[in-house]
């Protein structure tokens, strides 16, 4: 018979876990979780270990390192997903009437979707800009960190039940055209229409360990920062401040702001409800 | 050294039944109640307007939880629908998109485990009437970290199975009538 010692679990050995957990993850395969909001964290550990048949994060951590197949999978438990079609469609009708309108005169657009998992934001901006004749002079950069959602929004494929949502949200967005002509229904998918993707450039990139990019004139990041924690919150809007040309925008998710940030006096607020703000300078 | 002292938060989750009992409560509460207070009232995703309405029932301040925001004492936290809300080790408040648990988002059982893990022992979690086995969970999580459970007297419950879950999931601190329960907060807790 085993003789197990029965350890009562404290707050303080799951939070040790969990720093060991992301500290491992770091050092086998680059991935940073180090910083990551820790309640929320620790939540899709646990359930990672159940859904992934692991009895207790120990052995996740073990199966984690010894397999970089595993981990590949657990990647996508650990990472964001959520994304639709003009999601927070008022966000897409204020972006097309009042921000988009600074754009006209600018020889050259970029735009800078951080976080898009499967991409859905950076095509429905692309439809948006396409509406508004600005998309031959733009360029769409949408980065993740996790390559099988990357692909996903390379493919450029909904399944088909999500597309009665896009529609809807695409009228809601002030669309005024059939929103058929942008995709072709194929078996249970919908295929989005190849010029869409045009000017958008897909790209691997890590907010917490990568460099930013230059001279964007609006950076979207919706529902992505809420899973850091703050020093990392600061630093990756550091990173949007320095990466925004002069007077870009900065469009963050429903319930996110800049409230609680050092970088809050660098911005005006541009439209409060939708929480776009501006560069200052 | 007065006990009350030892507290830093109080959690409550409620659902059916549970704008009225949060009435109540608030309600009955002074501007001066020394612990911030965190809410999860499961609702509609798009139904946005709780914490305004809760407002012009209590003394105490009512707003929606931001992520990553502060705790002050006397303050009340109400979770925003379609998010979770969570407390992070610094005693931050934090939101989450991730899925449904108990079929719910916000869910109970998220904020109390999250709360237990940050406040340890310094915890008051508070469950009232509900149509669902939501918070039972995390209510017993509290237990376990030693801090206090005080679940609504079911027979003074609109809906009874929230309370009666917990009640049958872990030996409870105190089962209070509905009425009774903002007057523990204010002074029973001494005895606690």
């Amino acid at each position: 018979m085993n003789s197990e010692i029965h350890i009562v679990p404290t707050p303080e050995h799951e939070s040790i876990e969990i720093e060991l957990f992301a500290s491992a993850v770091y050092s086998k395969y680059g991935y940073d979780f180090r910083d990551y909001a820790q309640a929320s964290f620790k939540r899709r550990l646990l359930k990672a270990c159940i859904k992934m048949n692991c009895k207790d994060t120990s052995d996740l951590l073990q199966r984690t390192i010894g397999d970089p197949n595993f981990f590949a999978s657990l990647l996508n438990q650990l990472t964001v997903n959520v994304t639709e079609s003009f999601r927070d469609p008022l966000v897409y009708k204020k972006l097309r009437e009042e921000v988009l309108p600074y754009f006209k005169s600018y020889p050259e657009i970029k735009i800078w979707c951080a976080g898009c998992a499967t991409g859905q934001e950076a095509y429905s901006l692309a439809i948006l800009l396409m509406e508004e004749n600005l998309y031959d002079r733009a360029l769409i950069y949408g980065t993740d960190i996790n390559p099988s959602q990357l692909k996903r929004a390379r493919d450029g494929i909904l399944s088909l039940d999500t597309v009665k949502e896009a529609t809807k949200n695409y009228y809601a967005a002030g669309g005024k055209l059939d929103f058929s002509q942008y995709y072709t229904a194929k078996y249970n998918a919908a295929i989005l229409n190849p010029r869409l993707k045009k000017n958008i450039i897909f790209a691997d990139h890590n907010l917490v360990t990568d460099q930013g990019f230059g001279e964007m004139q609006l950076i979207l990041c919706r529902n992505v920062l809420i899973y850091f924690n703050r020093p990392l919150q600061e630093k990756v809007l550091g990173l949007f401040k320095g990466s925004l040309g002069a007077r870009g925008f900065l469009c963050l998710g429903s319930k996110e702001s800049l409230t609680f940030s050092e970088h809050r006096p660098d911005f005006e607020d541009f439209s409060k409800s939708e929480r776009i703000y501006r560069r200052r300078t | 050294m007065n006990p009350r002292k030892k507290f830093k938060a109080v959690v409550i989750g409620t659902s059916a039944g549970g704008f009225h009992a949060l009435q109540v409560i608030l309600g009955a509460l002074p501007n001066d109640f020394e612990f911030p207070i965190i809410i999860v009232q499961h609702r509609m995703a798009s139904s946005n307007a709780l914490p305004e309405l809760l407002n012009h029932t209590t003394q105490l301040r009512v707003k929606e939880a931001e992520d990553k925001e502060p705790l002050v004492a006397g303050t009340v936290y109400v979770a925003p629908a379609d998010y979770h809300l969570l407390v992070e080790k610094d005693g931050r408040l934090q939101l989450s998109e991730d899925e449904r648990e108990n079929f719910s988002r916000p869910s109970i059982d998220v904020l109390f485990e999250s709360a237990a893990d940050a406040f340890g022992d310094k915890l008051i979690g508070v469950l009232l009437t509900g149509a669902s086995r939501d918070g039972a969970k995390g209510l017993g999580k509290i237990k376990a970290y030693q801090g206090c459970t005080i679940v609504q007297d079911p027979r003074t419950a609109e809906f009874k199975v929230m309370p009666q879950s917990a009640i049958a999931e872990l030996r409870v601190d105190h089962i209070l009538p509905l009425e009774e329960i903002s007057n523990f907060l204010k002074e029973g807790l001494a005895h606690a």
